[in-house]
């Protein structure tokens, strides 16, 4: 071995002992690699193999599945665009990622040859009441505008750092616009638990179970049944997992949650913990959010502290209990509870099949409750105020309130807190959406809605979202928005059932065929054929809800579809101009004669 | 399952398959109860013996409208179950067909051809063509191993493989890597070939693949075809794989 190699060798193993120690997750361990070197190469594959004791394909694996891990080196500035239909590229009307890409003669996917920038579009980071957004080595930059394009242009080419960019860009607010029985007290830190001993567990339980919490990750699963399930699980050990991934398109409501609210997020924790019976509990965080670890760590250091983590809480001999957060790395699919697990535990993010249920088989195969941030919010709420309290608002099937992400064509994009039973006119009144044609509620997995049913409710029994609820006026292309949702699940789908990996796919492309023009009524029928397959023969959430945007689409917005149509029976996939892009690209031109029509 | 088994080792129950009762022991899926009577529930991810995985999806069946995979649903006592439906078919022969499209399965110049459970699962199924345009994807051919062919161009995604490294062989040889349809096959050593993983011809995991995917090098044609396994057998024959596997391994017998 050269003394070359052997001192990146070196290098290699001294980081990866370094941020094994750190945490002892693999994710963990990839991203400082991958922050280091700008890759994560065949050597470093196998040092960490070797470092973790774990085979090398499962390494390699891992590696592969993630969008934030690259085998190929990106650029010292890596550029990431959001392609939501509200914090992406394009959300302003005009295409920022080429106007970017002109002013760094780079093209979105790659790395410059210099190896300054790189850049390439991502899957919604949640900024969506900020207007355009972007992450520069994960630090999102929001409110985007053709202005900033070349300021950010020209940092980078001058390779000012980061600390040096204007700090105004960096600025992601709260925007909380309505609060409603959660967002409207902030609970003074540990009273939620101390109220929580004087009940015991099995009363902290019985609260839950009688406040009719569910799920607030989209679900709706009954909180306090989870809890008391895995609580009667056999299990060596069992454990608490806050699902903070948060990759639903148009949902933000947690990164605000996790902004202004850790100490009562922490505080269910211990609630649960306390009540199941856990002494560790997990934040899974989406990697779109690292850059609120700082805080959240400071967080629990404060809490440990105060006695509100740690050994005998509260002074409560045995009550025992702390908090890790693991920081995901681009992947969607790592917000189903399962495959959230999977990711937990170092591998690919692919969900597991049920039965057995996380309740009894969860984390290393023991009793785990997984249940979204705004859940144990709701929880310490109810633990201290009491089940009737949380009862007395809502409806009878969907008690308490629900915490709203609302972006989109409206006037005041924000935080919306509601109690269940709200109508979508009220809510449309309230952030300012004049001229509605449709609105998507739950994000791209869940409904599209039209004018005509603006005076359904929110809440279990109609309505049901996880917090996302994008507004579209009557000036959008809806079909451009069911395209953009299409690539969103292509992109995503973890890969493991047929229906959903190439189903995802066949649906992208025979949208991209119609949108450009060259469906015919055969392709709509297709469409309409597959996406019904996609959605009942999927092996998870993901592919059940996939198709969802078409489905709805089709119903609601025919004229969407059918105005695009040519008025043959049949037309080719093969389309000869689009053929020839690859070519254009190599040959840098892109005038009238480089193309067909 | 395992909970349940040890719960009820002798309770016997029966669910019902496209009106026949069928027995089932604690801890069987519908699958194992469904083939433990006779009856064939198409499916390629799943192999007798081996740890369910429930991804090919061609053993949808409907419990009283509701989609399940066979290979990993527990049966359950009453459970109403359509199988050998013209709507449930249709559904397969869908899935087959998006399998061959994703892949480039030139069955002519294929070596498995006659032999291949998923060209089989076409035949059966009706399948007349892709349907679908093909996604003409670029696979990595492996032919580093002294006797193994790996040519991911057939390969399904099946584990088939993975587990039958891990659960028979006691090595861990195949994973799959990658996500959505960038998903693919690695093999487990250095340099990520096979030459340098510990896969020998002895393996079931040299064996097992359904499709053409993992061949034996230098027994190519030994049966010549139209005697193949597939021209002399349905694949919706019971206890089949048996007969493939002792034929691939000894393609006299
Ligand atoms: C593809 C997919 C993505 C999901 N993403 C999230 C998510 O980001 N956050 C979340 O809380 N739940 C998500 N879920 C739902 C979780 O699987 C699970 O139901 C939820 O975390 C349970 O918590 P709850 O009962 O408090 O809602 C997702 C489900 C699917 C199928
Ligand atoms: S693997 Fe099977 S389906 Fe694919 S080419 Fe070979 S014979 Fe045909
Ligand atoms: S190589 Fe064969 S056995 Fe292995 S996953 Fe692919 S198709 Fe299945
Ligand atoms: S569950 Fe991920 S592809 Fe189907
Ligand atoms: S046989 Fe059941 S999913 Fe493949």
């Amino acid at each position: 071995m050269d003394s070359n190699t052997a001192n990146t060798i070196g290098l290699l193993r001294s980081i990866i002992a370094e941020a094994y120690a750190e945490s002892p997750h693999l994710l963990h361990v990839l991203y400082a690699l991958q922050r280091q070197f700008l890759h994560i190469s065949d050597e470093a594959v196998r040092e960490v193999a070797a470092h973790l004791d774990l085979p090398l394909s499962q390494v390699d694996a891992v590696v592969e599945f993630y969008s934030f891990f690259h085998k190929i080196p990106r650029g010292r500035y890596d550029i990431l665009f959001s392609n939501c239909t509200s914090c992406g590229y394009m959300a302003g009307g005009v295409d920022l990622m080429a106007m970017l890409g002109r002013r760094l003669d780079i093209v979105a996917g790659n790395t410059r040859g210099d190896g300054l920038v790189s850049m390439d579009q991502t899957s919604c980071i949640g900024m969506c009441d900020h207007g355009a957004a972007l992450l520069v080595n994960g630090m999102p930059i929001v409110s985007l505008d053709a202005a900033m394009i070349d300021r950010i242009a020209a940092l980078v080419e001058a390779e000012t750092p980061l600390e040096d960019w204007p700090a105004e860009w960096f600025q992601v607010d709260d925007n909380i616009r309505v609060s409603g029985m959660l967002l409207k007290d902030d609970l003074s830190t540990g009273i939620g638990l101390s109220t929580m001993l004087a009940l015991d567990a099995a009363g902290t339980l019985s609260e839950i179970i009688q406040s009719g919490l569910r799920g607030r990750g989209g679900a709706g699963f009954s909180t306090g049944m989870k809890w008391q399930f895995c609580r009667e699980a056999q299990g060596a050990a069992r454990y608490v997992v806050c699902n903070a991934d948060e990759g639903e398109p148009g949902t933000f409501k947690d990164r605000v949650l996790l902004h202004s609210h850790a100490d009562s997020l922490f505080e269910g924790m211990a609630v649960c913990a306390f009540a199941v019976g856990a002494k560790q509990g997990y934040l899974y965080l989406r990697g779109e959010y690292r850059y609120l670890l700082p805080h959240l760590q400071s967080v629990l250091a404060r809490r440990r502290g105060l006695g509100l983590l740690g050994v005998d809480i509260l002074d409560q001999p045995g009550f025992n209990f702390d908090i890790d957060i693991v920081v995901g790395a681009g992947a969607y699919i790592c917000g189903e509870e399962s495959a959230l697990i999977e990711s937990l535990e170092g591998k690919r993010g692919i969900p597991r099949t049920r039965p057995p249920f996380p309740v009894t088989h969860g984390y290393l195969g023991q009793p785990t409750v997984v249940n979204n941030v705004e859940t144990f919010i709701a929880a310490t709420h109810i633990v201290l105020r009491g089940s009737a309290w949380f009862r007395a608002v809502g409806t009878e099937k969907s008690a308490g309130s629900k915490i709203l992400s609302i972006s989109g064509d409206c006037a005041a994009p924000g935080i919306y807190e509601y109690p269940f039973g709200v109508t979508i006119r009220q809510v449309l009144d309230d952030c300012g959406a004049k001229d509605a044609q449709a609105v998507q509620i739950g994000g791209p997995s869940g409904t599209l809605i039209g004018s005509a049913e603006f005076d359904r409710r929110l809440g279990f029994d109609d309505l049901s979202t996880g917090g996302s609820l994008m507004v579209f006026s009557q000036a959008r292309d809806m079909l451009a928005v069911i395209v953009n949702f299409a690539h969103f699940f292509a992109h995503e789908s973890c890969g493991f059932c047929t229906p959903c990996r190439v189903g995802t796919v066949l649906l992208k492309n025979g949208l991209d065929k119609i949108a450009g023009g060259h469906g015919t009524r055969y392709d709509l029928d297709e469409m309409q054929r597959l996406a019904t397959l996609v959605k009942s023969r999927s092996h998870c959430g993901l592919g059940q809800t996939a198709a969802n945007p078409i489905l709805d689409g089709l119903q609601r917005f025919p004229q969407a579809f059918e105005q695009r149509l040519v008025h043959r029976d049949f037309e080719p996939h093969f389309d000869l101009d689009a053929a020839l892009e690859e070519a254009r690209q190599i040959s840098h031109r892109d005038d009238a004669a480089a193309h067909i029509e | 399952m395992s909970a349940d088994i040890k719960q009820s080792p002798i309770t016997k129950n029966t669910i019902t398959i496209d009106g026949q009762e069928i027995p089932f022991l604690a801890g069987q899926t519908i699958m194992d109860a469904a083939l433990a009577a006779g009856v064939y529930i198409p499916h390629l991810c799943h192999r007798q013996g081996f740890t369910p995985h429930g991804s090919c999806k061609l053993c949808v069946v409907d419990i009283a409208s509701r989609s399940a995979s066979a290979c990993t649903m527990p049966a359950v006592a009453g459970q109403q179950i359509s199988n050998n439906t013209p709507a449930l078919n249709e559904a397969r022969k869908t899935i087959t067909q998006m399998l061959f499209i994703e892949g480039n399965h030139i069955c002519p110049s294929c070596e498995k051809c006659g032999d291949c459970t998923l060209q089989a699962m076409a035949y059966h199924l009706g399948m007349l063509d892709g349907h679908f345009p093909q996604f003409f994807q670029r696979r990595e051919v492996d032919a580093s191993h002294p006797t193994v062919m790996l040519d991911r161009d057939r390969c399904i995604l099946c584990e088939l493989c993975v587990r039958a490294s891990r659960e028979v062989d006691g090595k861990n040889v195949f994973a799959i890597a990658g996500r959505g349809i960038n998903a693919h096959l690695v093999v487990n050593s250095a340099s990520g070939k096979l030459v340098d993983s510990d896969l020998e011809t002895s393996d079931m995991a040299a064996h097992i693949c359904p499709v053409g995917a993992i061949l034996i090098k230098e027994h190519g044609y030994e049966v010549p075809i139209g005697q193949r396994t597939f021209d002399l057998h349905q694949v919706s024959e019971i206890g089949l794989e048996k007969t493939i596997l002792t034929k691939v391994r000894q393609p006299d017998e």
